[in-house]
């Protein structure tokens, strides 16, 4: 018998009666102020949410804020005179030296600050993570509350690879002093259009 | 070494026990902040803890439906009966792919297996990429917590280590300075290792999807720069449906460290184009576990060690004392299942106040396992000797009244005549304590003379 049959057999004989799943009604935040409350997490959790009302100010803030003597990369046509386009299809090791990364989010999440990214929005799985600092655009009417809508809105997509990303990279390992830019991004910037 | 005389070397450095017990506290306090903004937190707790008892009753058809999905999603599926058996699957792929190193972001799961130490006698280097894991791989000690893998460690012992091992500025202690020397030092390991090893925090049975969780980003590093990924999991990770982590999600970073979720939370489906995905389940006692009633529900942990943080033994005697890869009261109602011989003193490492209970997101009842652990160990001829003298003598004496009184009437003339006969080292009880001023009589005397009247 291979190591499955045998694993599988020894479990359907020990697993207990059933037991119903219970259902997710009942347990979401409530949220008065959704934009509001997202911009207090995610500040707290070491992000930074700046609110633009077209990409010219968001052009306008990344001339300011980065050194774009340096190398930044974009998945959006709209940001395609300040930062390289080109790179989709590189080999994800050649993008170690990018100093930001600007990308599209999907939707933000209220309750802890996160952003929900697609392979799709990311251009490449190592963007968001292997660059010096990251930038990504979410809509303003595009903020729930609660994790639970984010599923909700999820829903049955299939998606390659996704990730929840709530703020710049850090650890908190050498003495419990927090440090921002372990391994990924050492700063977030979320522009809210 | 048993925990208790762990314990004992551990606690010798005052000041730094002291820290340690504070620092686990004010993790633990908070946990408690954010728990408390959150008003349907309780709500949350018992739904987690239902759908994981519904996990334990239908493990069998969620594994084989994740299984399922997961090669449709293109990923290679493998299943290991024993720690014997992982490692030589991950060996095996090594192996198949010519490489022989790789990078790896925090597995509890390959530390119980001791993969580390089995790959490098097969010539394979092997990188702990999560920071705290990197620290203690490097001074050649196993993590001591499973969160917070260098918690028993000062800056100053972390600037020596990397002194030693990464040319840092001695007596340079600043964690942001020894952070980015890492970050340079890792990231070179990212860019050149062919092969990332991660842990699984969720494995969804629907999609068959895997979510891992970490602050720092290091698994995902290692896995999108690496042309193979291979994800390691406890065959107990299962959940039935994505909608699922939403519960899932919001109770583990929030109830581990106080944050409101980790810095990244990945969803794994499909391999990315050219890459090689596996994922090794496995078993390795928890089988035998998930057949014992009164502890399959230790199989319910999502990995967040609230225990630990609040346990007043755990934060006074270190996750070492444990002598396994899974500290704490959780660790200690999971390792007897591996070996009831060598973890026969961890049940009783624990003063059942039930912290651990009252803060477990999955709602496990920790405590009262740990009690029926002892009561198991003790009857199989588990319990150490000294013990078992001791319960026999208490069990003579609590059975012959006559004993009873002429062991308390000896105890107390001994203890107001020769004190020093009782307040020494020697007494077990005196240490850190005052022994009480003896009773001048017993209740029973008191009773007898008083009701007379």
């Amino acid at each position: 018998m291979s190591s499955r049959e045998s694993i599988l057999s020894k479990i359907k004989a020990s697993q207990p009666e059933q037991r119903a799943l219970p259902g997710l009604t009942g347990l979401n935040l409530q949220v008065d102020l959704v934009f509001q409350k997202y911009r207090e997490v995610l500040t707290s959790i070491g992000g930074t949410v700046v609110e633009v009302g077209s990409f010219d100010e968001i052009k306008t803030f990344i001339m300011s804020e980065y050194n774009t003597s340096l190398r930044l990369i974009t998945t959006l046509p709209e940001l395609a005179d300040i930062a390289e386009t080109g790179w989709l299809e590189a080999d994800p090791h050649s993008l170690s030296d990018v100093e930001l990364t600007i990308i599209r989010g999907v939707f933000g999440v209220a309750e802890n600050g996160a952003v929900w990214l697609t392979e799709k929005e990311m251009g490449q799985r190592v963007a968001p993570f292997i660059c010096q600092n990251l930038a990504i655009v979410i809509q303003k009417e595009n903020i729930v509350a609660d994790l639970h809508l984010a599923y909700e809105r999820i829903g049955n997509e299939e998606n390659n690879f996704s990730t929840f990303l709530a703020g710049p990279s850090k650890t908190a390992d050498i003495e419990q002093s927090l440090v921002l830019g372990a391994h990924g991004s050492r700063s977030l910037v979320v522009f809210v259009l | 070494m048993q925990h208790s005389e762990a314990a004992d070397i551990f606690n010798k450095d005052v000041e730094r026990t002291t820290w340690h017990d504070e620092t686990l506290w004010w993790v633990r306090q908070k946990r408690d902040k954010v728990a408390f903004q959150i008003p349907e937190w309780e709500s949350l707790r018992e739904t987690a803890s239902q759908i994981k008892n519904n996990v334990l009753s239908n493990l069998h058809d969620y594994l084989v439906s994740f299984e399922e999905q997961a090669i449709r999603n293109g990923v290679k599926v493998h299943w290991a009966a024993d720690a014997e058996e992982h490692n030589q699957i991950v060996l095996s792929i090594l192996r198949e792919n010519n490489i022989n190193s790789l990078s790896k972001s925090k597995s509890m799961l390959t530390e119980e297996c001791h993969m580390n130490e089995f790959l490098s006698h097969n010539g394979i280097d092997v990188i702990d990429t999560d920071l705290g894991e990197r620290i203690v791989q490097l001074r050649q000690e196993p993590p001591s917590h499973i969160v917070m893998p260098a918690i028993h460690l000062k800056k100053e012992d972390v600037s020596d280590t990397f002194h030693e091992h990464l040319n840092t500025e001695k007596g340079n202690n600043d964690p942001q300075y020894l952070t980015e020397v890492a970050r340079h030092h890792l990231r070179e390991k990212f860019l050149e290792r062919k092969l990332a090893l991660t842990g699984v925090n969720f494995a969804v049975a629907e999609t068959g999807e895997f979510v891992v969780c970490t602050n720092e980003g290091n698994a995902d590093m290692g896995a999108h720069l690496a042309d193979v990924h291979i994800a390691c999991m406890g065959f107990e990770k299962i959940i039935p449906k994505r909608e699922h982590l939403g519960v899932f999600l919001r109770l583990l970073a929030r109830s581990a460290t106080g944050q409101p979720i980790t810095t990244y939370s990945s969803h794994f489906r499909k391999p990315r184009e050219g890459q090689q995905m596996h994922i090794v389940i496995v078993d390795n006692g928890r089988s035998t576990q998930l057949g014992r009633k009164d502890f399959r529900n230790s199989l319910k942990c999502i990995r967040c060690a609230a225990c630990m943080n609040t346990c007043p033994v755990y934060r006074r005697s270190g996750g070492h004392s444990y002598h396994n890869a899974v500290a704490g009261p959780i660790g200690s109602i999971l390792a007897p299942n591996l070996d009831m011989t060598k973890f026969a003193d961890l049940p009783f490492a624990s003063t059942l106040c039930g912290s651990c209970s009252n803060v477990c997101p999955v709602k496990i009842d920790i405590h009262d396992q740990l009690y029926k652990w002892r009561q198991v160990l003790v009857q199989s001829g588990h319990a150490p000797t000294v013990k078992k003298l001791g319960m026999k003598a208490m069990n003579f004496t609590f059975s012959h009244p006559a004993a009873y009184q002429l062991g308390g009437s000896v105890g107390r003339k001994i203890m107001k005549a020769l004190p020093f006969l009782v307040n020494n080292g020697m007494n077990p009880w005196f240490k850190n304590r005052e022994m009480p001023e003896p009773p001048s009589e017993s209740f029973r005397d008191w009773y007898k003379k008083n009701r007379k009247k």
